[in-house]
């Protein structure tokens, strides 16, 4: 096991309101470098829009999110130099369709971080083959399969050379038989000792990954353990009943 | 008194005055559209830029542009721009109408980019974002090339429109299509010119049209 003391991100009474909903209630959260935590929870109790303000693609109404020791909703913060260092991959892929599959990931090194074309390519290369896509190298995304874009679109924030990576239901708008092709590209990930940040309805996949998960539910975390902790030994009577709805 | 010579005949003796009106009225539309469209932008950028203030401003500049006549319009750049500003007394008086067809396309060009910015999911910009690409880059190398693609059929839609509007200058005696009317006018032709004025635009407005058709059915096969 890696030591895991180095905090990566901190929340401090994290909240978020749309309107007159709220929606994060105040969460106060660590994450460790090296940590894989999955955040579980069900359908809008708050946990996709947890993860969006890590990298503030939702903007806080209260509290401080703190990436490597700098306040990002701070006025003052270059929020695109500290996104380049948090990956994120949506649930509906979101590659560019416009660009092949190569322009995918080299353009944002090659624009944002002054990598050369040929670098970004070579790298691009060795990415998409660690994947399984170095044959797609030219094609446009539109023909690919949803598995293929989601690897597509977890290699283009791979490029960036992020320290942690954010995964909003990963899998959730692939056909069953493209998941687990997409989910053993996250474990991979997650055991060469990439900080990972996953919300997902996976539960088995939840459980064998985590070193830590959370519940969120209502707009806070209302449980958070060990896989082991929290499947088998759920404290929260709404943990308890969320987990008897998902499992079985 | 019978009704004159055949259109055939107008046409034959006259075609030169007809081409240079025709050649006028692409000219015209052209530039109203291609400057309308360079100002169209930077309103619809007011109209998605996120100050409630530059909003309203726009909404406004859309909206009274849009529902008053291009008439009224261009009347008023006629008469008030030269009492209103002074230093443009010297310019020619077409310029005056070209300003009002121009403002008067922005409102609609800025509508038409908007529409296709609007288009782009906005999962493609939070893409973008993510991965630490600046706001400025991401609408020009992400959201705006998906866009045009919505936006281009919709700019020739409007060139195709404006070609018609332009008729409306020849009442100030800009020479494009419609003014050959008042030429021939003298000349004591008053019906064979509207005939073969009117095919004119039918001709221009059908193969234009078609051009646009064809070139929707290119974008679409890139999906």
């Amino acid at each position: 096991m890696i030591e895991k003391n180095e905090v990566l991100i901190e929340t401090k009474d994290l909240r978020k309101n749309f309107g007159d909903l709220q929606v994060l209630k105040g969460i106060s959260e660590k994450i460790y470098r090296g940590e894989v935590m999955t955040i579980i929870g069900p359908s809008g109790g708050g946990k996709s829009t947890f993860l969006r303000c890590l990298n503030m693609l939702e903007e806080p109404s209260g509290g401080q999110v703190i990436f490597e020791g700098v306040v990002l909703d701070a006025k003052s913060t270059d929020l695109n130099r500290h996104r380049q260092k948090i990956g994120m991959v949506f649930q509906q892929f979101n590659v560019f369709p416009h660009l092949t599959v190569l322009e995918n990931i080299t353009l944002a090194p090659t624009l944002e971080l002054g990598v050369s074309k040929e670098d970004a390519e070579k790298e691009a290369l060795e990415l998409l083959k660690m994947v399984g896509l170095e044959e797609k190298v030219h094609e446009y995304p539109r023909k690919l399969s949803g598995g293929q874009k989601q690897r597509l679109a977890i290699v283009r924030a791979l490029a960036m050379h992020p320290d942690v990576m954010l995964f909003d239901e990963p899998t959730s708008a692939l056909d069953p038989e493209m998941v687990k092709g997409v989910l053993d590209v996250i474990q991979d990930l997650a055991e060469s000792g990439m900080t990972c940040v996953i919300v997902t309805h996976e539960m088995g996949f939840a459980k064998q990954i985590s070193d830590r998960i959370l519940f969120i539910d209502d707009g806070i975390v209302a449980e958070s353990g060990t896989p082991e902790e929290l499947f088998e030994h759920p404290q929260n009577p709404r943990t308890k009943d969320f987990l008897s709805k998902v499992l079985y | 008194m019978g009704l004159g010579p055949g259109l055939l005949d107008v046409l034959r003796d006259y075609y030169p005055i007809f081409l240079r009106g025709m050649v006028g009225t692409l000219k015209y539309a052209f530039i109203a559209v291609s400057l309308g469209s360079i100002l169209g932008a930077f309103i619809a950028l007011i109209n998605l830029s996120k100050s409630k203030a530059l909003n309203t401003l726009g909404a406004i500049y859309v909206n009274v542009l849009r529902g008053t006549p291009l008439l009224v319009q261009m009347y008023i750049a006629y008469f008030f721009i030269p009492i209103a500003i002074p230093a443009l007394n010297s310019v020619s008086k077409e310029v005056y109408v070209l300003i009002a067809l121009i403002l008067n396309s922005s409102a609609y060009v800025s509508e038409i980019i908007r529409g296709g910015i609007n288009s782009v999911d906005k999962g493609q910009t939070e893409a973008a974002r993510s991965l630490g690409m600046t706001a400025s880059h991401t609408m020009t190398k992400i959201v705006l090339p998906q866009a045009i693609k919505n936006i281009l059929p919709a700019l020739a839609n409007e060139y195709i429109a404006m070609i018609k509007e332009t008729s409306l200058a020849g009442t100030f005696m800009l020479y494009e299509l419609m003014y050959t009317r008042t030429l021939l006018a003298n000349k004591f032709l008053v019906w064979q010119p509207l005939f073969i004025i009117a095919a004119i635009y039918l001709v221009l407005t059908l193969v234009l049209s078609w051009g646009v058709r064809s070139m929707e059915k290119r974008f679409s096969v890139s999906d």
